[in-house]
């Protein structure tokens, strides 16, 4: 190859900087396993979103005024008279619904597939320690918009830490920085949105991921693959992580682009549930609304926190609910990861726990009424119960024997062709019609009803079976 | 299985007894892409309200853009006099007047279509009655002891609640116009929805641009998740 100037200059840095390296490391010699499936899509789609955050967040402060009296017209201005502002304004917005649905799903993986056991404890943690500065960075970044609900709602929750006995008063006083959410408020959360907690974030990502390349990746079947080896050293059940998944990953970013623009182009209030109403009106420190209800992703914890009479005892809840969490590699004594393996309490264990989930978030957006408290409480008790229980029912529970290599499951993509021949049925004598191509035609094929009936008894028997 | 199944009943009861009550609101009919209904309800924006309430998250030149009118013709036939293209929409009432007049200032009505909806201002505008014991000798039905006047009364006319029973019972108030005003129940319903219409457009004005744009961005995804499949499929061919 003749050497030019432009190899030189490669191979000038090179000598001095391990890109080679690193790339070979983390991306195209990083073995992931094979089998990895929808829920493996999340990891790299959090990554996505936080870099769309810090971008657009950029622009957005370009034009952003952290003044009490400018704050909310400055929003405006971006929304209408700065060129794509809007666009630049529903992509953070929507990006941040975005990041909780993201991390949500990703930390449900781990759930599914004991992705937080031995060895992979310190990477939970990191990932812990990642979704409490994710919520620390949301509802400083939700004050900035200056409107009723942003006002108000950080109002409560900065309340919350009078409740702490001694040092309460003492304590929301420093951080508020004045008696009420004031200009000095909005300030200093200002500062801690735009660059020390995303800081902090970036930092912990590459700490999550390189705790999470020393080890391995986990797999739905909950092997280490790094057990069997070729003779070259490989992982036998592993593929690059570079191209194989950097490919896989790219579809994934599509399909999430597409629901994201949807939601961007055509909803983006979402219901009233991405961009609360009571937003659009002007913080007014004289007028409580009505309703307080902060942003959807953290009404599971505040239905906790409203679900406990005391007060201190609530916010004690609320916290617990999260550093339990936290504990999550020690609850569990189960010999296996993965859900494939575990017995039937785990599962349904996790199927409660989902539903109290769901249930506790959307209490969190009702009013107080006495009943809904009532069952508040009920689903409290639950997510705690999910947790708490685990190391004696996680013992208890006989787990399947699990296989040394992974299994193979046939993809939906694979069986779909099988499944369709199942339920349709060609229509006898629509020869008649008299073109022969008729016959295989779309315009001859009829549902199959035994088949149909077949696949929802299988469907149902796979459900009970998996629960069992 | 069946804890769960309990679980489920529990959950729906609790919501039937946590769903709201409320006055059944009129449904507003929005469309954006109408413009001769939005440069109605601008001008009637002008006449009827911008004394008291002002808009100024928008321009005359951006409304005169967005519904196309030659800027000109917004100057001459919908803005106040005096006004300039790239101004504003100001109103002329100062805050302190207003404290003194109302006991409140009323509120900029840029984005109150945001926060209140398209319904609510409609059924709001049309849902004034004559009340001897309110200060002002109005009220309304969805904003009960609202501290706005009915700017819209010689056009609607007067109307008296009546208290009714529906066939199950409950107790509601009925709306009766007794005496008719300017225009009909007809042409005043048109007018009001003009002036909700316009409303929505001003709380947010990108609207229709924003879904115009839409279509071409999902498209471009879609094409991207066609590709990006293709893609994956053929690396991942040999893996088994």
């Amino acid at each position: 190859m003749k050497r030019n100037r432009i190899t030189e200059c490669n191979e000038w840095f090179l000598a001095r900087f391990p890109l080679t390296k690193l790339w070979n490391e983390h991306m195209a010699h990083y073995y992931a396993p094979k089998n990895f499936n929808f829920w493996y899509f999340f990891g790299s789609l959090a990554l996505l979103v936080l870099v769309n955050q810090i971008l657009t967040g950029i622009f957005l402060t370009m034009n952003y005024k952290p003044d009490a009296k400018l704050a909310f017209d400055s929003v405006e201005y971006i929304m209408r008279d700065v060129n794509w502002g809007w666009l630049i304004r529903y992509m953070h917005s929507t990006g941040s619904s975005a990041f909780f649905i993201v991390v949500y799903l990703h930390m449900f993986r781990g759930l599914l597939y004991g992705s937080f056991k031995h060895p992979r404890e310190l990477i939970w943690i990191f990932g812990m320690l990642l979704f409490v500065a994710l919520m620390a960075e949301a509802f400083m970044g939700y004050l900035l918009p200056w409107g009723q609900m942003s006002y108000w709602g950080a109002q409560v929750i900065i309340s919350l830490f009078s409740a702490i006995p001694v040092v309460g008063d003492e304590l929301s006083l420093w951080l508020r920085g004045d008696y009420v959410v004031s200009d000095a408020t909005l300030n200093r959360f200002f500062a801690f949105h735009v660059i020390a907690v995303p800081l902090a974030l970036v930092m912990l990502v590459f700490l999550h991921i390189v705790a999470l390349h020393e080890v391995g990746s986990n797999n739905p079947d909950g092997i280490e693959i790094k057990d069997s080896k070729d003779p070259w050293g490989h992982p036998v059940d592993g593929i690059p992580f570079h191209p194989y998944y950097t490919v896989k990953d790219l579809v994934g970013v599509g399909v999430f682009m597409l629901f994201f623009a949807t939601v961007i182009f055509y909803m983006p209030e979402m219901g009233g549930y991405f961009l609360e109403p009571a937003n659009f009106i002007p913080a007014d420190p004289m007028k409580t609304p009505e309703h307080i209800a902060p942003v959807w992703y953290f009404t599971p914890f505040y239905a906790i926190l409203r679900a406990i009479p005391d007060k201190f005892a609530g916010v004690i809840g609320m916290g617990g609910a999260i550093v339990v969490l936290f504990l999550l590699p020690w609850l569990d004594r189960s010999p296996v990861k993965s859900i494939r393996y575990r017995g039937g309490i785990y599962k349904k264990a996790l199927v409660l726990f989902v539903i109290s989930f769901i249930a506790l978030g959307y209490l969190g957006t009702q009013p107080a009424t006495p009943t809904a408290t009532i069952v508040a409480r009920f689903f409290t008790a639950i997510y705690f119960g999910f947790f708490l229980l685990m190391p004696l029912y996680t013992r208890w529970e006989k787990t399947k024997p699990v296989p040394k290599r992974l299994t193979s499951v046939h993809s939906l993509e694979e069986q779909l062709p099988a499944l369709i021949e199942e339920i349709t049925q060609i229509k006898p004598g629509s020869t008649e019609i008299g073109h022969p191509a008729f016959k295989s035609s779309f315009f001859a094929i009829r549902p199959n009803p035994k088949g149909i009936k077949n696949l929802i008894s299988r469907l149902a028997k796979n459900v009970k079976g998996s629960l069992d | 299985m069946k804890n769960l199944t309990a679980l489920l009943l529990l959950l729906s009861l609790s919501f039937g007894v946590v769903a709201s009550e409320g006055i059944q609101l009129q449904e507003a009919n929005i469309d954006l892409s109408n413009n001769v209904s939005l440069q109605r309800g601008a001008k009637h924006f002008v006449t009827y309200c911008l004394g008291c309430h002002s808009i100024k998250h928008i321009r005359y030149l951006r409304i005169a853009l967005d519904v196309d009118v030659d800027p000109k013709k917004v100057l001459k036939d919908i803005a106040p006099e005096g006004a300039n293209i790239y101004d504003q929409m100001h109103s002329a009432m100062n805050a302190h007047d207003a404290e003194k007049w109302f006991g409140t200032q009323p509120p900029d009505l840029s984005l109150i279509a945001r926060s209140r909806g398209a319904d609510w201002l409609y059924s709001y505008l049309k849902s004034y009655y004559i009340d001897p014991k309110s200060p002002r000798g109005v009220n309304n039905l969805v904003f009960e002891d609202t501290a706005m006047p009915n700017p819209l009364w010689q056009l609607q006319g007067e109307q008296y609640a009546e208290p009714r029973k529906n066939i199950w019972g409950h107790e509601y108030t009925n709306l009766v116009l007794k005496e008719p005003g300017t225009l009909s129940e007809g042409e005043f319903e048109i007018f009001v929805n003009d002036l909700v219409n316009f409303l929505v457009y001003v709380g947010e004005p990108v609207q229709i641009e924003r879904q115009r744009i839409g279509k071409y961005v999902i498209f471009f995804i879609l094409m991207f998740i066609v590709l990006a499949y293709l893609l994956k499929k053929e690396y991942w061919k040999n893996i088994h």
